[in-house]
């Protein structure tokens, strides 16, 4: 059969259901195998919009998610996903069309070096340079993308040799000598881990996106529940434990509560599961969380140590770590009142500084973008789907939305991509049609994948965009204004475009709100209209997010 | 966003107070890697991307066709160390790393040196070279060439000694090593 022909198989083999691309030149062959290939193809408008999707599904469903581009500017249209899945630790297969071969390195029409370029932002990439290879370096994309710490992966296709044809015979087994995966997590650390836990008097649990990715959303929080230890999550990790709770301290980092800040800060042990200690986490990093020892559970074992020295490093799949940990903290002789006198304190922050006492309502009928997310959370029930863009709304979106469950929230927190939001609830709507799908943006995000709408009207994708519309790329402002002196240089986007109008342009339901005392039942009405719908919603245009961590500065000296 | 800063200037004194210059004992790396295109690019890139500072780089086959070695030697402090060989362990085609233990470790490069040399200094230079186990491989009127093997150190002492003369060329190939002993290196 033809190679490209094989390649359908191949994808088939792996359980793929839905690829995302844009067909070009050199992918032709592809395209010609897709038409009745038996997977469905979702025709994006950018490779972008294409790459999130696949990234938006692979969240939302766990799978691998699969993005197409021609060569040359359909592949260069794919690095910025393909980094951002590689900082989120997203499994993607990215399969890219290459100029022939005979055109290799002579700077042939559309010809990119795109293994090259996309050299620092994959796990792994693979060059086809004979039609044989084509199979085995499929498997080996998907295996390498989904196992160990996922991430994304590249197959760059020439395309003469996508129309060879090939012996084709199913491959079930992938064979790489230097691709090691540690998943066991070693017995012993794991049980001085849970000595160290029952020793502890003022312990944290800082979960992260690892938990999701593991599918250990249910071990997390029954180890959480061995005890009364405080929990918090990152921006990757929420719904990782079913929020709100009573052992719940809400997101830490930059953004995140003062309680969940405080305790890290005060914290004598701190337990981190699948997150990384990034700087949006520490803050300034000689003055982290100066009297925690620390146990770090990953899979990866270069995070361990990275930035913050591990007392107890244990490398493993979070999952099978939990499952251990618990069996071995149950085995424990615990103190029951312990961790009273450390509550007593987190309490006192948790009643000082609730997150709902982080902005104050507007006494008119004007939105607050808080006011906005809360909106959200009651019409859907808590329930939804949500993606987000970068900016303010994505983390009044952390801050006001609980999430209860893994993979309910989808946003692009390592890179911090905007125009994620869109095209990842494209993706995440058609892994999971049974499920509601909101997409929260900003004026300014939404415009850098905006054309998907088109996608989402052709394809009758029902994903409901909710825009937090302050007229400005409102965290760039906000930054402006307590760091440089409100010197706002460039951050002002006027009222531009007139959102609703583009949605009926788009072929999607188009609506704007700018009253906040029907705000919950103009939402529930926009959210139950069939097909894809936006809704503009004017908010307070100098609303500020907090509270935070200014950037470089410690925990304990939060503002806002 | 990244860090915002505020508008106060920086200084560069400020700049360079903030970067962690390392300065620990110099480390041999000898990584086994798939034989494959582009696997030097991303074993390079990786150092240039995460900012480890490559000193020597060789890389040449090995016994077994499908694998070739490429010895780095790198100046570090522990942590970044264990920070390389970590990245390094992520890339797929990367088979397996040792840091090379100095003391049970031979390692040899290659130099060649220019010299300029004219009749009277030639004797002199070639009684260094005595000293020093090198080769002569060629002379001219004016300048003559000197092969050595050896450590890094010798290569260096042997430069110290030359260069007074008139060094008009050096070539280093980077060090190579091999563990002692009858185990694998
Ligand atoms: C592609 C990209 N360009 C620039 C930025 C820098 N940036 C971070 S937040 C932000 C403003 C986002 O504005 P908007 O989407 O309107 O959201 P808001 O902050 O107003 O809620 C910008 C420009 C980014 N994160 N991504």
């Amino acid at each position: 059969m033809r190679a490209v022909e094989a390649v359908m198989e191949c994808l088939k083999a792996e359980g793929v259901e839905v690829v995302f691309g844009l067909p070009g030149g050199a992918n032709i062959p592809t395209y010609d195998a897709l038409y009745d290939g038996g997977i469905r193809h979702i025709l994006v408008r950018h490779e972008a919009g294409g790459g999130h999707a696949a990234e938006g599904y692979a969240k939302a469903t766990g799978k691998v998610g699969v993005s197409l581009g021609t060569s040359g500017p359909g592949a260069t249209n794919l690095v910025t996903p393909i980094m951002d899945a590689m900082m989120d630790s997203v499994p993607v297969v990215f399969i890219t069309g290459q100029v022939k071969t005979e055109l290799l390195g002579t700077d042939g029409f559309q010809e990119a070096d795109v293994i090259g370029i996309t050299m620092p932002a994959v796990k792994h990439s693979i060059m086809i340079q004979h039609p044989n290879e084509i199979p085995r370096a499929l498997h080996e994309a998907f295996h390498i993308a989904r196992t160990g710490r996922p991430g994304p992966v590249v197959v760059d296709i020439p395309t003469d040799l996508s129309r060879v044809d090939i012996p084709y015979e199913p491959i079930t087994d992938v064979h790489l000598p230097g691709y090691q995966t540690f998943t066991e997590g070693n017995a012993k650390q794991i049980r001085q881990a849970a000595k160290a836990l029952a020793a502890a008097r003022r312990p944290v649990i800082y979960g992260g996106g690892g938990i999701i990715n593991s599918n250990a959303a249910a071990e997390f929080t029954e180890f959480c529940r061995t005890d009364r230890f405080p929990v918090t999550c990152t921006l990757m990790g929420l719904g990782a434990y079913p929020a709100p709770d009573p052992q719940w301290l809400g997101m830490l980092g930059m953004h995140g509560t003062r309680a969940a800040n405080y305790a890290m800060d005060e914290a004598d042990l701190i337990c981190c599961i699948g997150a990384r200690f990034d700087d949006r986490i520490t803050g300034k990093l000689s003055e982290f969380a100066p009297r925690a020892k620390f146990i770090h559970v990953d899979v990866d074992p270069a995070e361990i140590s990275k930035n913050i020295p591990a007392h107890i490093p244990i490398v493993g799949d979070a999952k099978n770590v939990l499952v251990k940990l618990i069996a071995e903290y149950r085995a424990l002789d615990t103190e029951a009142h312990r961790l009273d006198e450390w509550w007593q304190r987190i309490d006192g922050w948790q009643k000082q500084y609730p997150i709902e006492k982080s902005f104050t309502d507007s006494e008119d009928t004007e939105i607050k973008p808080q006011r906005l997310i809360q909106a959200v959370y009651e019409a859907t029930g808590g329930d939804a789907i949500i993606t987000s863009d970068v900016g303010q709304h994505q983390m009044w979106t952390a801050q006001h939305y609980p999430f209860k469950a893994p993979r309910q929230w989808i946003n692009s927190g390592g890179l911090g991509t905007m125009g994620f939001g869109l095209p990842a609830a494209m993706g995440a709507a058609i892994g999971c049609p049974d499920k509601t799908v909101v997409c929260i943006t900003g004026d300014g995000s939404f415009q850098m994948n905006t054309q998907e709408l088109a996608t989402c009207a052709q394809e009758g994708i029902p994903v409901k965009v909710i825009i937090s519309n302050n007229g400005y790329l409102g965290m760039v402002r906000q930054w402006q204004e307590l760091f440089w002196e409100k010197r706002y240089s460039n951050v002002d986007l006027g009222r531009f475009p007139d959102f609703v109008k583009l949605a009926e342009a788009y072929g999607c339901h188009g609506v704007r709100l700018t009253d906040k005392t029907t705000l919950v039942d103009d939402l529930k009405a926009a959210i139950a209209t069939p097909g894809p719908v936006v809704v503009d919603v004017s908010v307070t245009r100098e609303e500020n997010t907090y509270p935070m961590i200014s950037p470089g500065a410690a925990a304990r000296d939060m503002v806002g | 966003m990244g860090d915002p800063g505020t508008k106060d200037r920086l200084t560069l004194e400020e700049l360079e107070a903030s970067g962690s210059i390392r300065t620990g004992r110099k480390h041999i790396l000898s990584i086994l890697v798939e034989n494959k295109p582009g696997v030097l690019t991303r074993v390079a890139g990786l150092f240039a991307r995460r900012g480890f500072n490559i000193d020597t780089l060789s890389v040449g086959p090995t016994d077994d066709d499908h694998v070739s070695r490429i010895t780095i030697t790198l100046d570090g402090a522990n942590h970044p160390i264990d920070q390389v060989t970590k990245q390094l362990h992520k890339l797929i085609n990367v088979l397996k790393i040792r840091d090379l233990e100095p003391s049970e470790t031979v390692a040899r490069e290659l130099a060649l040196f220019k010299i300029a040399a004219d009749g009277t200094q030639r004797a002199e230079i070639m009684q260094i070279c005595e000293i020093f186990r090198g080769k002569v491989v060629d002379v001219t009127k004016r300048s003559i060439i000197i092969e050595i093997t050896g450590t890094t150190e010798k290569v260096e002492a042997f430069e110290r000694m030359v260069r007074p003369f008139g060094l008009v060329e050096m070539m280093r190939t980077g060090e190579i090593a091999i563990a002692r002993g009858r185990g694998e290196t």
